[in-house]
């Protein structure tokens, strides 16, 4: 498996008029091509501020401060996406190479205008397709995904959230990029159309054998469709691996705790919550970001901060508890 | 006196579409409800525009249903007096989704506290402050932590505890919750949900609206499924949850994302629901369209709710059968 992008050391955060509030600090990160990977955590946990930031979507007040993000094209083009200006970016390598899926996603679409003519000003803009073609090519491509035809033709207002979803989800993988990035694609939707739009996302990745990057706080959603997954807290990545070993083995107390958490049918024993709540980022805590509130905190996870270790293959983990 | 506490008779709710909103549409749909007069919960779950909040603002008193009447303790909700109106507001207490939208941003957060206190026990603010104190202990936080502060100061969790706190100084026999973990993180959930089941062994009874089953699993004692404004199945929650008859529970079920289903959820198709406005008009069972094994009768009549076990489903599938066929 090769890898597609490469952060090191990502230090990036929100710089106001008189505090910096650190969000995402010190990340290292490594996506492979092939497959699903999700970045799950609470809110506040600098997730989407990474994801941003690996997009190179850098304007005030969001600063990046150290580190470089790397995009390893199929093509053979690498870019180096930290030091390209958004113009640049814009130009050659957003929608070709990586795309994005904001959050409410569903909202981004114009209201004034039928999807056919997203589509077209999509093509015009990366292809300089006329408007007939761009048509043409817009419902074959719709059609390849097993979406009805008449979508083209609706304004969004017309469509359901769901097809909504689907739609731009759809024109995120216009052009094939290697690597998409979606921020809570789902968390608005029910979930029949929850799980319709994500099997839908899942397939399209199986075709493209692209990579995408799902971020969203529900472990539910992050157990049945991502194959490796990392676990946010508080600005920094604190476990990685595959979503099966996460689940079955987690290692870190707070990946432990949000499991543990989670309620499922069928079972009604009395579950835990978290004490205390996460950090504020103004003024995060010295060392381990999670002592606070972990229930095994030792004199040193107070100090210093814990390296990522690879306490097995592919299933690595920042705590003290591992060393 | 009325043996229930709270009854719902047939109520519908119309909202208007369309152009100058002239055509109608019945948001919630000839829905009965009951709660016997002893602590439980009641979960009334379904997706986003199934009409589940109408049904809570309608049970709340906040709206008047278009058809239908509401009993609370046998009165009627929406024609109460205005010494009534009080008992009824102390009564029955609402927890909302937006605790910052609970709160007037600029008011201080103890401001309320101590108004609602004084409010409820006159103005000997002696007791009050001990009510207050009380109700804070409760959810977990003290005085001092709240004296003075804005509801920016505070993080969802904890003031979606203080509106918790607010609604139990006025002593309720009934809370109807709104999605009221739906923007807490997971891992400050289960404090809240476990409060409510705490509440309950102390005599307070719930009505906890909500899309995540998972969640209503676990505190409920009962549970009313709601599709496009009707309700299709209701019960025990257990039996509902893990048995589930009407196909459109299953449906919901089986695409709830659990650790360790992912073949099955990854495989298995699904429909998914059509063009909203269009199912709440139709004249038969609204989930007749995406139903796999719906008949030419679905689509004609409306099935009414039949009883199955202590189950009870509006499915044409169980008419005349009082087992699961």
């Amino acid at each position: 498996m090769k890898t597609v992008l490469k952060c090191s050391n990502v230090k990036g955060g929100y710089k106001l008029s008189e505090v910096y509030i650190d969000a995402v600090s010190n990340v290292s990160l490594e996506l492979r091509t092939n497959e699903i990977f999700g970045i799950a955590g609470e809110s506040g946990c600098g997730k989407s501020t990474f994801i941003k930031t690996i997009y190179g979507y850098i304007e005030p007040p969001l600063i990046l401060k150290d580190g470089s993000i790397e995009l390893y094209a199929r093509d053979g083009k690498t870019f180096n996406i930290s030091s390209l200006s958004l113009n640049n970016l814009r130009k050659n390598v957003w929608w070709k190479y990586i795309s994005y899926i904001p959050q409410n996603a569903m909202n981004v679409l114009n209201p004034t205008m039928r999807i056919r003519d997203h589509f077209a000003e999509i093509y015009k803009e990366h292809m300089g397709l006329k408007k007939r073609d761009s048509y043409a090519k817009a419902q074959e491509y719709i059609e390849s995904f097993g979406l009805p035809n008449e979508v083209l033709s609706a304004f969004p207002h017309q469509l359901s959230g769901g097809m909504r979803q689907r739609v731009v989800i759809a024109l995120s993988l216009l052009f094939e990029p290697d690597v998409v990035l979606a921020d809570e694609p789902t968390s608005a939707l029910d979930v029949i159309n929850q799980r319709v739009s994500l099997v839908f996302l899942r397939n399209a990745q199986r075709k493209l054998k692209n990579t995408i990057v799902v971020v969203s706080h529900d472990m539910g959603v992050q157990s049945v469709l991502t194959d490796r997954m990392g676990i946010m807290y508080a600005g920094k990545i604190v476990e990685v691996g595959e979503t099966e070993t996460i689940f079955e083995n987690p290692l870190h107390p707070y990946t432990k705790m949000l499991i543990k958490s989670l309620p499922r049918l069928g079972d009604k024993t009395r579950r835990m919550g978290a004490k205390g709540q996460p950090p504020d980022l103004r003024d995060p805590p010295p060392g381990c970001r999670f002592h606070p509130r972990c229930p095994y905190s030792k004199p040193i996870c107070r100090k210093e901060e814990p390296t990522f270790l690879e306490v097995e293959q592919d299933h690595y983990v920042s705590c003290w508890l591992m060393e | 006196m009325s043996e229930f506490l709270l009854e719902a008779k047939n109520i519908a709710k119309f909202f208007g579409y369309g152009f100058l909103g002239r055509t109608k549409f019945p948001a919630v749909d000839n829905v009965s409800l009951t709660m016997e007069d002893f602590p439980k919960i009641l979960t009334i779950a379904g997706e986003s525009g199934c009409g589940k909040t109408t049904l809570a603002r309608v049970l709340l008193g906040f709206i008047k249903p278009d058809r239908g009447i509401v009993l609370y303790k046998g009165r009627n909700v929406h024609k109460l007096k205005r010494k009534e109106k009080k008992f009824f507001r102390k009564e029955v207490q609402a927890i909302f989704q937006d605790p910052y939208e609970t709160f007037n941003p600029l008011r201080r957060v103890d401001a309320y506290l101590f108004g609602t206190a004084k409010y409820m026990f006159g103005a000997n603010s002696k007791e009050a402050s001990t009510r207050v104190e009380e109700v804070l202990e409760f959810v977990g936080l003290s005085i001092k932590e709240v004296m003075g502060k804005k509801p920016k100061e505070f993080s969802g969790g904890q003031l979606q505890r203080i509106s918790i706190a607010r609604a139990l100084l006025a002593e309720p026999r009934l809370i109807i919750a709104d999605e009221p973990v739906s923007m807490i993180d997971v891992s400050l959930r289960m404090n809240i949900l476990n409060m409510f089941k705490d509440l309950r062994e102390r005599g307070v009874s719930f009505i906890y609206i909500t899309h995540d089953l998972a969640t209503a699993y676990y505190i409920s004692d009962e549970i009313a499924i709601m599709y496009r404004g009707m309700i299709v199945e209701v019960g025990p929650a257990s039996e509902v949850l893990l048995n589930q008859y009407h196909p459109y529970t299953k449906a919901l079920v089986r695409s709830l994302p659990e650790p360790g289903k992912k073949d099955e959820w990854l495989k298995e198709k699904v429909n998914p629901p059509g063009i909203e406005i269009k199912e709440f008009l139709v004249p038969g069972c609204k989930y007749a369209d995406i139903c796999p094994n719906s008949s030419d009768k679905c689509r004609k009549e409306r099935p009414p709710l039949f009883k199955v076990g202590n189950v009870k489903v509006a499915c044409w599938i169980y008419q005349g059968q009082f087992q699961r066929p």
